[in-house]
Parts: structure tokens; sequence; C-alpha cells
């Protein structure tokens, strides 16, 4: 990577997002140090009392009233993630050549939330499916959330989202990164996000398999790693990033978060659910391969642990045998869904949108809820309930992984000339 | 139902529909797509609720006496008395 050109440089310049734990970078560090979670106690349709990752940003300050009561939940948080990614940015966007701004955004599944709601609409009506709206269709079709976001930014180049379950944020990303690189587009709009707590089937689904998580209080029910957590909490949530070729970004003298210096993707094909440690190895291997950095280079491992009984281990055994404690002094394993559950497409790109900000404070986020570490999830150097001082941290890899046996792992770096 | 009653009804649907529109002052005789922000989806729209609340049906061919509050009345209002005849 360092030999290749500075237009061959990928650039994060800007962050949109909305979480659980607030609607900015600095917001949601601030909770990840305090060791906050935010999950809430929701009513599901069929399902009674679930717990979620809820978010509650303003989506009036970029949407009118029609657009918001025509688009879907994952076009709403899809726009206000993009929106403020470009303010973020501090690109001028009225001088952005629109045709030259492609938007790429994982989602893990779209249209569950308005199929269901419309089979609940006609079932008003005895089944009638004369009363099934006209909207269902443009809401259904897989780029809705990328494509609300052209509407209501004016842009005119590619969008499209990418299908790659809960690996897909770093996908969104990684897409973004070959369209750059390729020339295709000047400035990319790239993330995932993630409408899924307003579908019940993605609960009962979660239930049915025995992966749903539940706790007395809802705050300690997502607990990845710890030995009592018994399975997932469903979140709602966005992240979008601005990337730029490292050449526009300097010539405009852009606030650069990190360079985008490793990816990869692979897939288990084992098993439509269980996860494969052998092939999440494969993965981060690769994506370190390519970043031309070592294990013992990097200073935060972001797991996609999900708490899930199965799925904790296999992750853990997977970054015991990448990043062996003591061959890799200066790693540090943490976990981001600990606070937020599990923001499904969204949550690659949000779980790093809450680690970037090591870059400038050196410190690593902490997994909470661990009251007692399952040995068979101790990494050795597992970041629990306190947050750690690393000094400084230059490389954070980010995995993502997700059904039918996708992985992602993504390798950005504190940018240096 | 009178002709004002049914331009009445017309009216909280598309406030409805069309929830950012200043409905105040419009013009009863002039095309609605003339005077607001409303695309073909939206005169979906109109029908669906139409159908859905009031159970009048508006068969594609008659769309065009949607186009103003005036014509909407002329063309609605029989049928919302027939409906509520027939209840």
């Amino acid at each position: 990577m360092s030999k290749d050109t500075d237009a061959q440089r990928i650039v994060i310049t800007g962050c949109g997002l909305t979480s659980p734990l607030g609607d900015d970078v600095a917001t949601m560090r601030a909770a990840l140090l305090r060791g906050e979670a935010r999950i809430e106690n929701i009513e599901m349709r069929h399902m009674g009392t679930v717990h979620a990752g809820v978010c509650h940003f303003d989506a009036r300050r970029w949407q009118g009233r029609r657009e918001l009561r025509n688009g879907t939940r994952a076009g709403s948080v899809a726009i206000y993630c993009a929106r403020e990614a470009v303010a973020d940015s501090g690109i001028d966007w009225d001088s952005v050549e629109k045709p030259r701004v492609g938007v790429y955004l994982g989602i893990t599944e779209h249209g569950n939330v308005e199929t269901e709601n419309e089979i609940h609409n006609i079932s008003q009506f005895e089944y009638d499916t004369r009363y099934w709206t006209h909207h269902h269709n443009p809401r259904t079709v897989a780029n809705n959330p990328a494509g609300e976001v052209t509407l209501n930014m004016g842009i005119t180049g590619p969008h499209y989202t990418i299908g790659a379950a809960c690996a897909a944020g770093n996908a969104g990303i990684i897409q973004a990164l070959w369209m750059l690189r390729l020339g295709e587009v000047d400035l990319a709009l790239a993330g995932g996000v993630s409408e899924s707590i307003h579908t019940f089937g993605i609960f009962a689904g979660f239930k049915s398999q025995g992966a749903l998580a539940h706790h007395e209080d809802p705050n300690k029910a997502s607990r990845p790693f710890d030995k009592g957590r018994n399975g997932i909490v469903v979140s709602e949530g966005g992240a979008i990033y601005t990337m730029e070729r490292l050449t526009d970004a300097r010539a405009r003298g852009a606030k650069i978060y990190c360079e985008v210096v490793g990816y990869h993707i692979n897939s288990d094909a084992v098993d439509a659910v269980l996860p494969n440690a052998e092939r999440q190895t494969q993965c981060m291997g690769a994506a370190l391969a390519k970043a031309g950095l070592t294990p013992a280079d990097v200073d935060i491992v972001n797991t996609h642990a999900t708490s899930t009984p199965q799925g904790d281990i296999q992750e853990c055994k997977a970054v015991r045998t990448v990043f062996p404690a003591d061959a890799c002094p200066r790693t540090r394993v943490n976990n981001t869904k600990s606070y937020i559950g599990h923001a499904m497409g969204a949550a690659g790109a949000l779980e790093l949108a809450g680690n970037l900000p090591s870059f400038n404070d050196g410190l690593v986020h902490p997994t909470i809820n661990v009251d007692e570490l399952d040995p068979e999830c101790d990494t050795g150097n597992l970041v629990l309930n306190e947050p750690a001082e690393a000094g400084e941290v230059r490389v954070i890899l980010n995995n993502s992984f997700g059904m039918l046996g996708i992985n992602s792992s993504l390798v950005v770096k504190k940018f240096a000339d | 139902m009178t002709k004002e009653e049914c331009k009445q009804v017309v009216l909280e649907i598309i406030e409805e529909i069309a929830p950012d529109e200043d409905l105040e002052g419009l013009s009863h005789d002039v095309r609605l797509r003339d005077q607001l922000d409303l695309d073909s989806m939206d005169f979906l729209d109109i029908v669906m609720e139409l159908r859905k609340k009031h159970g009048i049906e508006v068969p594609e061919e008659d769309y065009p006496q949607l186009a103003s509050l005036d014509s909407c009345a002329e063309y609605l209002t029989p049928k919302f008395n027939a409906v509520k005849a027939g209840a």
C-alpha cells in the first residue's frame, strides 16, 4: 500500500451517524468511554416486549414531512447520516459535481418492515389487496435507502446498496474504496444502515433460533464474552462516511479521520448461520496482507461478537489465532455491541465510528457487561469494563460477519503523510 | 353531503398526504397539481384514502375528475351520497 500513489490512497474525511448512544461521533464516543449502554424495551407487534437499540435522531432536520411519510425508516436513517457526513466533512456541497458522487450503503436486509406493515394493513380489510399501498415497491426495492439519499441530496452519480448481512457496513466502505480507486466517482458516501427494529420477523427469527437476548435489565442484555450471554439485541442505526482520494482531500485541506489501508471479504461456505473461525482467521489475515501490516501492528481489534454463545467463541478463537497476546503486545480487543446491541447492516460502519476517536485520544473503549469472562472468549488482550490507555493508536482492524457465512475485515490507519 | 362538505373531506386527505403544503387560499377551479407539489403517487394516495376511509372507488379512467377541488366535488359528492344511502 505504501507504494500506491496518493490518488490510490483513500481517506475518510467526514462522518454522519445515528446510534442508540447519540447522533454524532463525539456523543457516541463519550458514552463508550463512560461505559454506558443504551438499550430500551419496546413493544413489538405479535411479540410483546423486546429489547432494542433505538435511535432518536431528528429526522425533520433534513426531510420534509411528506418525504418522511412516503419514504422508509432506512431511507431516513441514510439521509440523516449522509447529510451529517457532508456537513462534518466541510465540503462545499453546492460546488460538488453531483454526477461524480457515489452512494454505497450496506444493508443486512430491506423490505421486511414495509411488507409486514402492508400485510398488517390489509389484514384490517380482510386481506383485500386493493388496500395494498402503491408505495410498496419503491419502498422495498433493495436500493431504497441509497436511492432516497440521492433524491434528497440531488446526487446524480451511481447509487446502490450492498446486501451483505451483518458484514454490510464494512462492505459499503470497501465498495466505495474500489470505486474511488477506479476513478468512477470523486466523492463517496458510504457505510451502512439498519431499520431492523421495525420488523417483528427479525426478532421472531432470532427467538426461534434461540439467539434473541433477554435480561431483566435491557442495558445488560447485550454482553459479548460474558458467561451469561444469551443472544443478540437488535438495533437500528447508521453510519455514513465521506470518502475521497487523498489527492482530493489534500487539495481542499480536509480533516482526515483515517486512511482505509486494508480490507477483505470471504465466505465460510459451510453453514447458513454458524460462524467459522478458520475463514474469519483467513479474512483478517488477508486484510492485513493488503494493508502491508503484520498482526503486531494492530492496536485495536473491534470484534463483531454479537453476544451469542457460539458466535463469540468462534470469533475469539480466530482473534487468538491471528493476534496471539504474547506476539502482539500492542493489540487490544474490544466490542461495541455491548453498548448499542447489533445494528445489523450498520454495525461495521457504526462500530468503526465509535473507535476512530482512538486515533486522537489514545484510549480503547472497553467491552462492558462482562461480569464473568467466558474462558473460551478470553483472547488474552480484551479490554473489559474500563477504557485502556493505549498511548498512540495507529491501526484499527474492524470485523463484521454475517449470515450465509460472509466475513469482512477492514483495516484503517491513523493518517500520516 | 354538500359539495362544500365534499371539498372539506378531500382537503383533509390532501393535508394528510402533503403535510408540508399550505392549503389556505387554494383556488377551487384550478388544477391541484398547478397549486401544490403533488405527484402521481400522491394522487394514488388520494384514491387509496377515499377507498379506505370512505369506501369510494375511483376507477382509473376517472382519475382526471380529481384534477381540481371543484371537479372533485362534482364527481365525488354523488358517490359519497350513494355510499351513505347504501349504508
